[in-house]
C-alpha cells in the first residue's frame, strides 16, 4: 500500500472540509436542530413515547443515520466528481497509485467527515433529549460501517455522474425517501400490516433498526440481520468499485 | 545505452471506430528534447496520454526506464511528470498546497525545501500563498509545470506548452526547458508551432493521422530535407521559362517578374553558375538575387503533402 499517496488525498479532502467549515458542519447541525424542533417538540409533544422511549430520544438514531447517509454520499461523490469536472483527475490517473488507493483516500475522507458530523449531532441532541447508549461499541461499529459503505456508494455515483444534476439525483431521489420511509421518525409497528410488510424491502430500515438497537436495546428486525444487510451492501459497493477498477469505466478511455 | 522511453507497436482505436494511433514505434533517449510535431488531431496527445497512463492502448506496449507502463505502472509512472494541454487546476487551493498535493500523490515524502527550489525556478515563490484562481493564465501554466516537477521526475511531458501563451512567456518557457535538460531531465513536448520545434528540439518526430512519419535529428533533418531557393528578380517580366533552361526546377512567380530556382544544398553542384550563364545567353537579365534556406515548416508541409497524396 502506498500510504503517502492515500494520505495526500485524505489530507487534501479534509482541508477542503475545513475550508468550507460553515457549509460542511454548521448546516447539517442547523437542519438537525430544526428536525428536533419540528418533530421532537411540536409533534413529539403529542406522542408520548414509542415502545417506551420518549419520542425526541427515539428519533435521534434515525436523524443521525439520515445525516450520515446524506453526508457520506454527497462528500464522496463530490470529492471524485469535482476533479473529473475541472480536469485535475489527470493527476490521479498518472500518479503511481492503484485505483483502490485512490478510493481509500476519497472514501476515508468522506466517511471521516460523515462520522464527525454524526458525533456533533449526537452532542447537539444530548442538549435536547435524554440520551442513553446501551451498546457503545456496536454504536460506533454501525456508524463506521454505514459511513464507509455509503461513501463507497457516493464514490461510485461521482464516477458515474456526467453532470451536476446527476450528482444530486441519487441523494435527492433515493437516500432521503428511503430514510424517511425506513423508520427514522416512527416505528414500523405503528404502520398498518400491509405497509409494515412493504417497509421490510427498504434496506435503510435495517440500518436504522440496528443503529437504534445500539442506543435503546430495541430493534424492529434482529441485529444479526441488520449487520448482514450492511455487510451485503458494503460487499456490493466494493464489487462495483473493483469492476470500475478492472474496466476503467468512465475514467480511462 | 537503452532508450529511456520505448514505444513498441502502439495502436489505439476508440469505440467510435476512430483510429488515433496506428502501430507507432518510437525510442526516446535519456537527456534529449524531443519535439512531436503534427497538425491538430494527429495523435500527439493520445500518444502522450498512453505513455502517462491516462489512456489504455488497444495493442502494443510502452517501456519507461525499463518498466512496462501497464504491468509495472508504479515504477514507470514515478519517473514521469506531465504538463497537460488544458489548464486544469484546483482553483480554490494555494499554489504551495497544490504542489505539495502532487508530490504526495507521487508517493514522495514532504520536502518543502525542494519545492521552494522548484517554485523559485518558475518565479512562483512570491505567489506560493496565492490561490490558483487569482493567478493569470501564464502563471497557472507555470503552476502546472511546478506540479509536474514536484516529485523530481526524470522525464517531463509538455503537451502544447506554449499554446495561447504570449511571446515573453514562451521565451521563458524555452529557457526553462533548456535548464531542465541541462539538469538531466528528458523532455518530450508536443507542438504545432514549427518555430518551437526548430528552436528547442534535439530531435523531431512528425506525426500525422496516427502514424509517426519520421523521427530525425533536427540538424540532419534540416540538412537532408532542407532545400534552398534562389529568387531572381528580373529586369523584364517573362511569359514563360526560356526553353534553354527548362527542366531544372525553375518556376515563375509574381506575374513573371521573379524567377525561382529550387536546389539541393547537399548536391555536389548546385548548378547556379551554369544557370546564370544560360540565362544571360537567353537574353534574360537579372536585377537582384536573394537566396533562402527552407524552414522546418516547408519541410513539414512537403512531408505531409507527399505522404498524404
Amino acid at each position: 500500500m502506498n500510504w503517502i499517496s492515500i494520505w495526500a488525498i485524505y489530507r487534501f479532502e479534509m482541508s477542503r472540509t475545513f475550508r468550507t467549515i460553515a457549509q460542511s458542519v454548521v448546516s447539517p447541525v442547523i437542519s438537525t436542530a430544526l428536525y428536533f424542533v419540528v418533530f421532537g417538540s411540536a409533534i413529539g409533544s403529542r406522542i408520548e413515547s414509542v415502545e417506551g422511549i420518549g419520542y425526541g430520544a427515539f428519533i435521534v438514531p434515525g436523524l443521525i443515520m439520515l445525516t450520515v447517509l446524506q453526508q457520506a454520499v454527497s462528500n464522496a461523490s463530490f470529492g471524485i466528481y469535482f476533479p473529473k469536472f475541472i480536469g485535475t483527475i489527470y493527476e490521479l490517473l498518472t500518479a503511481p497509485m492503484s485505483f483502490l488507493e485512490v478510493v481509500a483516500g476519497y472514501v476515508g475522507a468522506a466517511a471521516t467527515k460523515a462520522v464527525m458530523i454524526a458525533l456533533i449531532i449526537l452532542l447537539t441532541a444530548s442538549f435536547f433529549v435524554d440520551l442513553r447508549i446501551a451498546h457503545p461499541v456496536w454504536m460506533v461499529a454501525f456508524l463506521l460501517l454505514t459511513a464507509v459503505s455509503f461513501s463507497l456508494l457516493g464514490f461510485i455515483i461521482g464516477i458515474w455522474a456526467r453532470n451536476f444534476e446527476q450528482l444530486q439525483l441519487v441523494p435527492l431521489l433515493m437516500i432521503t425517501p428511503l430514510v424517511f420511509l425506513g423508520g427514522a421518525f416512527y416505528s414500523s409497528t405503528m404502520l398498518p400490516p400491509f405497509w409494515a410488510a412493504v417497509t421490510r424491502f427498504n434496506p435503510v430500515l435495517y440500518l436504522i433498526s440496528g443503529f437504534r438497537w445500539s442506543f435503546y436495546d430495541m430493534a424492529e428486525v434482529p441485529v444479526a440481520i441488520s449487520l448482514l444487510a450492511i455487510g451485503v451492501f458494503l460487499a456490493a459497493c466494493l464489487g462495483i468499485v473493483w469492476w470500475i477498477f478492472r474496466t476503467g469505466w468512465r475514467i480511462r478511455q | 545505452m537503452s532508450p529511456i522511453v520505448s514505444v513498441e507497436n502502439l495502436s489505439k482505436s476508440y469505440a467510435s471506430g476512430t483510429v488515433a494511433l496506428a502501430n507507432v514505434s518510437l525510442d526516446i533517449e535519456a537527456g534529449e528534447i524531443l519535439a512531436l510535431l503534427g497538425p491538430n488531431g494527429a495523435g500527439k496527445t493520445t500518444l502522450i496520454s498512453i505513455i502517462c497512463g491516462l489512456v489504455m492502448p488497444t495493442s502494443g506496449r510502452v517501456i519507461v526506464g525499463g518498466h512496462d507502463t501497464v504491468k509495472d505502472y508504479r515504477a514507470a509512472r514515478s519517473l514521469i511528470g506531465l504538463v497537460p494541454q488544458e489548464i486544469s487546476i484546483e482553483v480554490f487551493e494555494t499554489v504551495m498546497n497544490s504542489v505539495r498535493f502532487t508530490r504526495g500523490l507521487f508517493g514522495k515524502r514532504p520536502d518543502d525545501a525542494y519545492l521552494e527550489q522548484v517554485l523559485q525556478s518558475l518565479s512562483l515563490w512570491d505567489k506560493r500563498d496565492a490561490r490558483n484562481m487569482e493567478l493569470s493564465g501564464g502563471m497557472k501554466r507555470r503552476v502546472l509545470i511546478a506540479k509536474a516537477l514536484s516529485h523530481g521526475p526524470r522525464i517531463l511531458f509538455l503537451d502544447e506548452p506554449t499554446a495561447g501563451v504570449d511571446v515573453n512567456l514562451r521565451r521563458d518557457m524555452w529557457q526553462l526547458v533548456r535548464r531542465l535538460r541541462d539538469d538531466g531531465v528528458t523532455i518530450i513536448l508536443t507542438t504545432h508551432y514549427i518555430e518551437e520545434a526548430e528552436e528547442m528540439a534535439d530531435r523531431i518526430g512528425v506525426i500525422d493521422k496516427g502514424r509517426v512519419m519520421l523521427v530525425e535529428d533536427k540538424e540532419r533533418l534540416m540538412r537532408q530535407l532542407g532545400r534552398k531557393q534562389l529568387r531572381m528578380e528580373l529586369q523584364e517580366p517573362l511569359a514563360a521559362v526560356p526553353d534553354s533552361v527548362t527542366g531544372r526546377g525553375l518556376s515563375l512567380a509574381e506575374e513573371g517578374r521573379v524567377l525561382i530556382y529550387d536546389y539541393d544544398t547537399q548536391a555536389e553542384r548546385t548548378g547556379i553558375t551554369r544557370l546564370i550563364a544560360d540565362l544571360a545567353q537567353a537574353g534574360v537579365s537579372v536585377r537582384d538575387l536573394d537566396s533562402r534556406q527552407s524552414s522546418l515548416e516547408d519541410v513539414f508541409l512537403s512531408l505531409v503533402e507527399e505522404r498524404g497524396s
